[in-house]
């Protein structure tokens, strides 16, 4: 089974996002971007399967700018065979980035996508589901366990209030929640590895995808301050404050 | 004008966050139509025409509509869609779940986490995790939109009824089977529709030692949510996480126990309407978003609270 999996670079979930002053966008010069958390228990479970022999080949893909090559020899470092860069510059927005995903989907013929449930720049969470559709293949969206059971695959679910389990028929689309699996850290060696792995690089104008953006983006502000607080002595004033002050219990 | 809301439920019962969603469709403006798509769902087509501000009930019932299943339900959204000018769910796991695919079949952006309507095609939604505010404008023909169900007003039930009709269902599809589903067995509510949460972090030392906020938790009919440190330390399971990488919260109260207030557990939490901290380092960052901090040893100031509730 051959798997395709998609990754996104992101600013590193440890840094906080400054939004610029002119109002345009998040500030991203100068800060440290990584691998989406999500995205990375995607490689994880492809490289699992892998080891576990269900899988044959590994696929990583990434869509953006030429610094996506960062994240997609990290995904190399993991394990991943191989990778597949679709580089340009503009403001790829989620449709456009499952037309793209597809068309690599179309030349690569894998059994399984593996994304991310969503990146944690843009919050979007749209991608896996829009190119399972686009495919019109099956989905399963945060995964908490995969079980590959000849041509079906067993997904259980987090959802609201526990855990679902669907059986989806191959090829299908999951994307990967927090509990799938713990991505392991790259060691030296295997960074030294992925340098030699073979990576291409596409155009979306060579796989015939419009990715012109079709969200105008008017405006980004800062999220209204939380005015500073009170500290209390003790229990006693706490609760009579969120009693009386507060009303909240 | 018309808008058309995906109702969810359980074949028995209204989900709270549709009427949140009803209220987000009455503030795009326009009539609102609202979608049952289940199977022996009366109860529940019944209830939504109860929903204030709802116009009509469109309901499709069928064997591939029980589960909810997001290839079923998409198809079927897409084929009543065209009358629409916006398709609105929840952003709950449901809606998150088969919304995309309803855009990406009408080849239309789609629009997450909204939490204001500013025009009928210009949104607010966060970004960043919360840590900025992005005011987006979709030049697609039919908006689809998924609404942050903290950001609106649950509609009013019980005055009104609309009228109901039934609409055809869309070619099913077999790819996908619905096995099973586990449902928590607990006393307590859910974390991301809490009102009260009550989350510790590090400095509860051990997995053990959230018994003391399960206590205070039971007191206070809280959910009990913990920070990404816990969770890494192995205190608790990681459905538990409140933040970037966890779940998103936003309760009436929060009380942060033992947690430093790292930017990652931040993000998740800080659209809380009151915040409470509880820490014995007076420094620490938690205390800058508190409304009420308290600078004490935790396992001195949790049971006195819980026994302060009685």
């Amino acid at each position: 089974m051959k798997i395709l999996v998609a990754v996104k670079r992101v600013i590193d979930y440890n840094v906080k996002p400054r939004v610029k002053s002119d109002g345009s966008g998040v500030d991203l010069v100068n800060v440290k971007m990584a691998m989406n958390p999500f995205d990375e228990i995607a490689v994880e479970e492809a490289v699992r399967l892998k080891e576990a022999g269900v899988a044959t080949e590994v696929v990583v893909v990434s869509a953006g700018t030429a610094q996506s090559q960062e994240v997609l020899r990290t995904a190399l470092a993991m394990g991943a065979d191989r990778a597949v860069l679709v580089e340009s510059d503009a403001d790829l927005q989620p449709l456009a980035v499952a037309k793209l995903l597809a068309a690599v989907a179309a030349r690569e013929n894998p059994q399984l996508v593996l994304l991310g449930k969503q990146a944690i720049d843009n919050d979007a969470g749209q991608t896996g589901q829009k190119l399972a559709a686009l495919l019109g293949w099956p989905q399963a969206t945060f995964a908490f366990k995969t079980e590959v059971d000849g041509q079906q695959l067993l997904v259980t679910r987090e959802i609201d209030g526990g855990l679902e389990r669907v059986a989806l028929d191959l090829p299908a689309v999951v994307t990967t929640d927090l509990r799938l699996n713990s991505p392991r850290y790259v060691t030296l060696p295997n960074i030294m590895k992925a340098k030699k792995k073979p990576l291409e690089t596409l155009s979306p104008e060579a796989l015939g995808v419009d990715v012109a953006p079709r969200l105008k983006v008017l405006e980004v502000t800062e999220p209204p301050a939380r005015k500073g607080g009170v500290m209390v002595p003790d229990i006693a004033a706490l609760i009579e404050k969120l009693r009386n002050e507060a009303k909240v219990i | 004008m018309t808008i058309l809301v995906i109702a969810e439920h359980d074949n028995a019962t209204l989900k709270r966050a549709t009427l949140n969603a009803v209220t987000a469709a009455g503030a795009a403006g326009g009539d609102v139509h609202v979608l049952v798509a289940g199977h022996g769902a009366s109860t529940v087509v019944e209830q939504a025409a109860n929903v204030a501000g709802v116009a009509e009930v469109l309901v499709a019932d069928a064997p591939e509509y029980a589960h909810g299943l997001p290839e079923n339900l998409a198809a079927l959204v897409v084929s009543l869609a065209r009358a629409y000018t916006h398709v609105i769910a929840a952003s709950t796991a449901v809606g998150k779940n088969f919304m995309p695919r309803v855009a990406a079949l009408l080849d239309s952006a789609q629009i997450s986490d909204v939490v204001a309507f500013k025009a009928p095609d210009v949104f607010v939604r966060p970004i960043y995790a919360g840590n900025a505010l992005a005011t987006v404008q979709s030049s697609d023909a039919i908006k689809v939109i998924t609404i942050r169900p903290t950001a609106f007003d649950a509609a009013a039930t019980g005055a009104t009824t609309a009228p109901s009709r039934a609409v055809a269902s869309a070619p099913a599809f077999d790819k996908a089977r619905f096995v099973g589903q586990e449902l928590t067995k607990s006393s307590r509510p859910e974390l991301a529709a809490a009102n009260i949460v009550v989350s510790g972090g590090r400095g509860m030392q051990n997995g053990d030692n959230f018994k003391l906020l399960d206590a205070l938790a039971d007191k206070l009919g809280a959910a009990v949510g913990a920070s990404r440190a816990a969770v890494d330390a192995g205190f608790v399971p990681n459905d538990y996480q409140v933040g970037q990488t966890g779940k998103i919260v936003a309760p009436q109260l929060y009380i942060a126990v033992g947690i430093s207030g790292a930017i990652q557990h931040l993000a998740g939490m800080k659209d809380s309407k009151v915040i409470v901290a509880i820490n014995k380092d007076a420094e620490a960052p938690i205390f800058q978003v508190a409304d009420y901090g308290l600078t004490a040893d935790l396992f001195e100031a949790v049971p006195a609270m819980t026994a302060a509730l009685d």
